[in-house]
């Protein structure tokens, strides 16, 4: 019998959320667990898992679809060998229209809110563990995966009890093949279960390291210039107030970026099996390290803002990061990305790509070091960036090319307040 | 010639002893079961029951004293105390043959006497050498011996019951005659209960208690709202009160008792001593055995097991809290371990007590104080039956219920009521505590109205800041 995959409630507050990726495809085979497909809400990404088993007969959600609503039926399973049904059996649940194709369907969504609307707690794998609402709540508080867990009470249910027990100590591990290849250290060690964004990081950085031909190209630039006009301009910030303003270096760097883009704008751009396509916008990821991972908040058409625009910009999407109260259009899509640990004092690093995006600039410590000017010894206050590009994409050239560019916008700064 | 050999010999027939014979029974093993008096235990003959139809009475005695904001009227209302006593004790004879009925439908052979280990036989099993008076003892062998044998008053030097003047909780259930004026010893439950009796049946009634405050094991709110309805009832209280030498008469005693240095003299009809009890460990053969006992009760693991191999105590002979609920549990729990299945050693956070005094109280778990001590930060809820509809209607506005939440984990560590019909509602609280739900839980429980459980919602969205009807 066909099986809808409904849209699921994966926070108390969502009430729609984007169907960002297909992990299966059509005619894939499905067992209990695994993951359907990643859907972005407010708060996350997070994945779907398959609570049935059986043949993804039909997708209903095409990927990047925004705003589709908690229970829209997105995908149907079917047993091996049945036929897909062509329609769906509740009519109410008519999946909405992609954003991409019509404008209008959005003001129709919105006009009727499926808030109110209870979820089907059928889709939360979570419901399979057997464990008292206390015990739930425990294993939350102390990050413990309930499905490592023993439970004691009656019937192998869960009780505090097992979740206290378990803190700390390293659980019992399921699956032994990914453990097994791990030499345990004598000293013990400690379980620490995936986050869901620990897991799409893993599985995005794999990807992206493993099948983008990444190669490196490093500069060191003179930041001097660049700090002298910092100070400047923050000299003319009122002391308070909606108009004042305290610009970083970070901020100048993103602008600059933005600058060196548009004059080599190959680099701004992402590779597909087609064709190379060239962003028109300039829209600027910056990585932003939160507790348990890492986002990336964009700023859009950095080369058209002022510095002040992409410093309140910028504070503001930190601050939002920090607290996880981005929207998935604050932190998807950018056509560059930068990530900067000059705060940590590191000499120099190699960052990995973002897909799509063909580049990453990784910004070092800027630190006084001896210089040569002409035939004379000079202190310059000097960083190392470099910048990480997609081969598919980038050649040596442009990036040398484009990492000149960038040089030449920081060492001579001018050009930021054009 | 009767069976004599068994799986499973319990010694003692109360509420540990009886159903630990009926669940061995259904779980196929063979089982007997040695008992001296009476089938039901203390429970059903002297305790629990007979105290529950004695209280049922002076209840009545009490509303038909209070008629008239119902609009009743009614002249000349009086008793016949010896009628009262008498149905009392037809319950609990009603109650104990319903045990050897079911005893014997479970095919549970009785003994009648005194059972006492008696070493072991050839082939492992245990002897337990069954004697009464001057009747020929025989022996039973049994791969296990349960010992439930209970536990009795306590007998203070110079408190002594004497059974005419000074009497035990057995004496009160059974007086002879209404005496008009009497000094209650020990505001534990027994206390409680027979001096709301006793008063509530129309007796001049003093409590006295050597702790701070009365029912001294409940939550001290608790206490403070029992004191203060009891005295409006016209009990006296005195606490932190120490008693003198009794005098005593032909038909009355004189008791002197001293609170922060002063001293006040009683002169009373009957005397109630109700200081606690003691486990009945005498004469049980544990001499010699490698059976621990520890100030009258005999030392167990949590899974009953005494230290001698194939011998387990259950019930008021194993300890506190001495509760007939617990003693049932734990004999369930006692048999399914012998048979193999997998036990959940009983916590005692999670057994309800519940004292039948007017108002009744009720509580499970930490009280506030205690949850404290015990390093939880709490949440408190507290709700006043008095803005509870069905009290209201039924007159019975006295009392609140009170809960104590982990303001970390919003488990449940603790309920308190005092009010009309707690005992009855408790188990709401303890089924959440056992179940570990969470202060979500149970808000999000749909309470029936008009009900007086409402107020036991309302205790829970009050801790969490929003009590609605209050």
């Amino acid at each position: 019998m066909a099986i809808e995959v409904l849209m699921p409630a994966l926070s108390p507050t969502m009430t729609e959320g984007a169907l960002a990726r297909w992990l299966k495809r059509e005619g894939d085979a499905v067992s209990s667990g695994d993951v359907l497909a990643e859907i972005e809400t407010d708060k996350a990404t997070m994945e779907v898992e398959a609570v049935d088993e059986g043949i993804l007969g039909r997708i209903l959600i095409p990927e990047g679809t925004q705003g589709v609503a908690v229970n829209t039926p997105i995908a149907i399973l079917v047993a091996e060998g049945e036929s897909v049904p062509d329609t769906l059996d509740i009519p109410s649940a008519k999946p909405p229209q992609p954003a991409a194709q019509s404008a209008e369907a959005s003001p129709v969504l919105s006009a009727k809110p499926q808030a109110a609307e209870p979820t089907k707690p059928a889709n939360k794998p979570q419901n399979k563990v057997f464990a008292s609402p206390l015990a739930k709540r425990i294993a939350k508080q102390k990050g413990l995966d309930l499905s490592q867990i023993t439970g004691s009470g009656p019937n192998g249910r869960i009780v505090r009890k097992d979740v206290e027990n378990a803190n700390g100590k390293p659980q019992k591990v399921a699956s032994a093949p990914s453990s097994a290849t791990i030499a345990s250290p004598s000293g013990g060690s400690q379980v620490v279960p995936h986050s869901t964004m620990r897991k799409v990081i893993a599985r995005r950085l794999t990807e992206a390291k493993s099948t983008i031909p990444h190669f490196y190209v490093s500069v060191d630039i003179e930041l001097d210039a660049l700090m002298a006009l910092r100070s400047q301009l923050n000299a003319t910030s009122p002391e308070e107030g909606p108009e004042a303003f305290k610009l970083s270096v970070n901020d100048m760097l993103v602008k600059a970026a933005a600058v060196a883009l548009k004059r080599i704008p190959t680099v701004n751009a992402s590779f597909t099996e087609e064709a190379m396509i060239l962003h028109d916008d300039v829209d600027i990821s910056i990585a932003v390290s939160i507790p348990d991972g890492l986002i990336t908040p964009i700023v859009r058409q950095a080369d058209k803002k002022s510095l002040r625009q992409i410093s309140q910009e910028t504070k503001d999407l930190v601050k939002r990061a920090r607290a996880g109260k981005l929207k998935p259009e604050e932190f998807q899509g950018g056509t560059f990305s930068i990530s900067n640990m000059g705060m940590y004092g590191v000499k120099d690093f190699s960052a990995i790509i973002n897909p799509p995006q063909a580049a990453i600039l990784a910004i070092a410590a800027g630190c006084k070091q001896p210089v040569v000017k002409g035939n004379e010894l000079a202190v310059a206050t000097v960083m190392t960036v470099t910048l990480s590009v997609d081969h598919r994409v980038v050649d040596g050239s442009v990036a040398a090319e484009w990492l000149s560019a960038f040089r030449s916008v920081v060492e001579s700064p001018l050009t930021l307040v054009i | 010639m009767s069976q004599t050999d068994f799986d499973i010999l319990v010694i003692g027939g109360g509420p540990g002893g009886y159903v630990a014979a009926l669940r061995a029974s259904q779980l196929g093993l063979s089982v007997g079961v040695v008992e001296a008096q009476h089938l039901g235990g203390i429970c059903l003959n002297w305790g629990c029951i007979p105290t529950k139809a004695l209280l049922r009475a002076s209840e009545i005695n009490h509303l038909l004293h209070d008629l008239e904001p119902y609009g009743f009227k009614a002249d000349n209302v009086s008793y016949d105390f010896g009628k009262v006593v008498a149905r009392s004790r037809a319950v609990s004879k009603q109650l104990s043959s319903g045990v050897a009925h079911l005893l014997k439908k479970a095919k549970v052979p009785v003994f009648d006497g005194y059972g006492k280990l008696d070493g072991v036989a050839a082939g492992g099993k245990r002897k337990t050498l069954v004697s009464k008076d001057k009747k020929e003892a025989i022996t039973l062998t049994a791969k296990h011996v349960i010992l439930a044998t209970g536990a009795r008053a306590r007998a203070i030097p110079g408190l002594e019951p004497d059974g005419k003047l000074v009497w035990s909780y057995r004496e009160a259930l059974v007086p002879d005659a209404m005496p008009n004026k009497l000094l209650v010893i020990g505001s534990g439950a027994i206390g409680t209960e027979f001096a709301s009796f006793y008063r509530n049946m129309g007796a001049d009634v003093t409590l006295v208690e050597v702790a701070p405050r009365i029912l001294p094991v409940e939550d001290e709110e608790i206490s403070a709202a029992a004191q203060k309805a009891f005295e409006k009832q016209g009990i006296k209280i005195l606490t932190n009160a120490k008693i003198g030498e009794l005098k005593k008469t032909e038909t009355s005693v004189t008791v002197p008792v001293e609170v922060n240095g002063k001293t006040q003299t009683f002169t009373v009809d009957r005397v109630i001593s109700a200081v606690g009890i003691v486990g009945n460990v005498e004469n049980l053969g544990l001499e010699g055995t490698k059976i621990k006992v520890d100030r009258t009760h005999v030392v167990t693991d949590a899974l009953c097991r005494t230290g001698e191999p194939g011998v387990y105590a259950i019930g008021d002979l194993a300890g506190a809290p001495w509760l007939a609920h617990k003693a049932s549990h734990e004999a369930v729990m006692c048999v399914e371990a012998i048979a193999g299945k997998t036990v959940h050693p009983i916590d005692i956070t999670k057994i309800p007590g519940c004292t039948y005094c007017r108002p009744q109280i009720a509580s499970v778990g930490y009280t506030e104080a205690k949850a404290k001590e015990s390093g939880y930060t709490v949440r408190v809820g507290k709700f006043p039956l008095i803005a509870n509809g069905k009290a209201l209607a039924m007159g019975e506005t006295e009392g609140f219920i009170k809960t104590v939440f982990d303001e970390k984990t919003g488990e449940l560590l603790g309920a308190h009521m005092i009010g009309a019909e707690v005992t009855e509602m408790i188990q709401g609280y303890v089924i959440a505590r056992s179940g570990e739900l969470t202060e979500a839980e149970l808000a999000e429980t749909i309470f029936p109205h008009p009900t007086i459980s409402e107020s036991m919602h309302e205790a829970v969205l009050a801790a969490y800041g929003g009590a609605l009807h209050f």
